[in-house]
């Protein structure tokens, strides 16, 4: 199946800068995709040379299956990008700035759509407001609009809830969430890494410029080997000797316990019932794409590509 | 061609909201610098046999108008849109960089053609001015909003800054256009001055313009329709060049 976006041997320099070097990525079609990485990585660079907001000094991306450098009209009727930035025209209304960019793409009448949009980003009392007028979470909801109005195959959101409040949190990715299993492709950059974590099927991380993980999100915390464990509040408060070397820690009455897989908490259980202790407290901990992050982005950015 | 229209319309839709500043501020500017010029040179010699000065003056005043206007709606609206980055819209679809030439030229000629019919209209209630060949003054004042429209638009692109473009503005649009006859016929200046004159392409748009009221004009207007049409070719060309290339654009 022809990939959503086709990422070939991509390289970016500013200057002395090198902001990426040699990314190869190919997002599928229907994919929920995430780009993680700490500020600077070249998230938003590698979006815009998606978007052609950046040129690349080497390699080819395709979108739908159109250069986006050769055929950048096709390639950017595929794509709908929400930037980074909260800008906007302060000479419109929320409705005519709709409008007009349904007009940029060819689309002469597309009231329907757009009332639809409106409605869906929960903008409708705001919708004939002059783009000033509205609050900065009202502004990033007229952004996502913007990238939706011709309905694109392919859907970026570079960071969309920065500074947003729960709410629109919850119906912007509900919104999002819909439109991935009506088939279009999504692929966001976040720094809430547990929104990756439950809407993204896979994530690529970035570091300095380089991929440094890509894999399903299942995968990359599956392996993750440190961070399973086992928190006990314990009467009386000690560990029977069989349980000493998995402990991790043990302060404030409570004792962690490393373990690697989940059929160790049986033993653990049955050593504590042998030594007749009892358990007050219990908590199970799993490792979570933030973890994966934080162990990624320790080690050097080489050698785990 | 939705595309295109959409942003020609989106282009009007802009000073046309802020018309106070756009249209009704620069004829009544212009009609000052009539009110005094009348004021202190009505005594002034003619300059074309039969044409008063405040008469020959009229022509060059609109063409100033429609000049500076044309440069500031491209220019502004370029730079307002970098610098706030609401570019990004036209950046991310799929308007070709000619569609984005076109509108944004076109929208400089329709401003700038407001103002200046606008000061036009003004002024006949006060003067007798004859239009003899409203199509060579039709041709002029339409191919010199062009010109200055993509200057605007090539302004806009280069300027990082609102200092940047105002130095463009001030050293490079205001002397060429003070300096092209605006106020005088260049056959009254030292003979060194007059060949400077022949250097500056405003010269020739307002000269032609001019001779399409008085038909006559400093010089054959076949000549400065020649000179006017290549400026025009060489700007536009380099406009869309840098329009194609992304210069400082996409990055």
């Amino acid at each position: 199946m022809l990939p959503a976006i086709e990422v070939k041997q991509v390289c970016k320099h500013f200057g002395n800068l090198r902001a990426l070097t040699d990314i190869d990525l190919e997002i599928h079609a229907g994919e929920f995709f995430a780009l993680l990485g700490p500020n600077g990585a070249g998230k938003t660079t590698l979006i815009s040379i998606i978007a052609g907001l950046t040129l690349a000094n080497k390699g080819s991306v395709h979108v739908m299956g159109h250069d986006v450098r050769t055929q950048y009209q096709q390639a950017r009727r595929n794509l709908g990008v929400v930037p980074q930035e909260l800008v906007f025209d302060p000479f419109f209304t929320v409705r005519e700035v709709l409008l007009i960019q349904s007009g940029y793409y060819g689309i002469k009448e597309n009231s329907r759509w757009v009332d639809e949009i409106i409605e869906r980003l929960d903008l409708s009392d705001k919708a004939n407001a002059n783009m000033r007028a509205l609050s900065g979470g009202m502004k990033r909801r007229v952004l996502v609009a913007q990238a939706l109005v011709h309905k694109p195959q392919v859907i970026i959101l570079d960071e969309p809830t920065a500074g947003v409040d729960v709410e629109l949190r919850q119906t912007l990715w509900d919104f999002i969430k819909q439109l991935n299993q009506d088939g279009h492709t999504i692929v966001l950059t976040t720094h809430y890494l547990e929104e990756a974590e439950t809407l993204c099927h896979r994530v690529a991380m970035l570091k300095e410029g380089e991929i440094v993980a890509l894999d399903s999100t299942k995968n990359l915390i599956g392996k993750m080997i440190a961070g399973k464990s086992v928190r006990l509040r314990l009467v009386p408060d000690r560990l029977p000797p069989t349980l000493q070397p998995l402990q991790i820690s043990h302060h404030d009455g409570i004792a962690e316990l490393r373990i690697e897989n989940y059929a160790q908490v049986e033993f653990i259980l049955s050593s504590l019932r042998v030594a007749d202790i009892q358990i007050l407290e219990m908590h199970l901990q799993q490792p979570d794409l933030e973890d994966v992050f934080v162990s990624i982005m320790r080690k050097s950015g080489s050698q785990s590509k | 061609m939705t595309g295109f229209l959409t942003l020609l319309y989106k282009e009007l839709l802009r000073f046309w909201k802020v018309g106070f500043q756009t249209i009704l501020a620069p004829m009544v500017s212009t009609l000052l610098y009539l009110l005094i010029f009348l004021h202190v040179l009505e005594a002034h010699v003619e300059v074309y046999p039969g044409v008063a000065y405040t008469v020959f003056l009229v022509p060059g005043l609109v063409m100033m108008a429609v000049i500076q206007n044309a440069f500031a709606n491209a220019s502004s609206s370029m730079i307002q849109s970098k610098i706030s980055g609401n570019i990004v819209f036209i950046l991310l679809s799929p308007l070709s960089y000619r569609a984005i030439f076109f509108a944004y030229i076109l929208a400089s000629i329709v401003r700038g053609l407001l103002v200046g019919l606008g000061v036009y209209l003004v002024t006949l209630v006060f003067f007798d001015i004859p239009l003899q060949l409203p199509l060579w003054a039709l041709l002029f004042v339409i191919l010199g909003s062009a010109i200055l429209g993509a200057l605007g638009l090539i302004a806009g692109i280069w300027a990082d800054k609102f200092d940047q473009l105002a130095a463009f503005q001030n050293f490079i649009i205001m002397p060429l256009s003070f300096l092209s006859g605006v106020f005088y016929t260049i056959h009254s200046l030292p003979i060194a001055w007059q060949y400077l004159s022949h250097l500056n392409p405003f010269f020739y748009m307002i000269d032609g313009f001019r001779y399409g009221f008085f038909g006559v004009s400093d010089i054959s207007p076949y000549i400065s329709l020649l000179i006017v049409a290549i400026c025009l070719l060489a700007i536009s060309l380099l406009a869309i060049r840098m329009l194609k290339a992304g210069y400082k654009l996409r990055y």
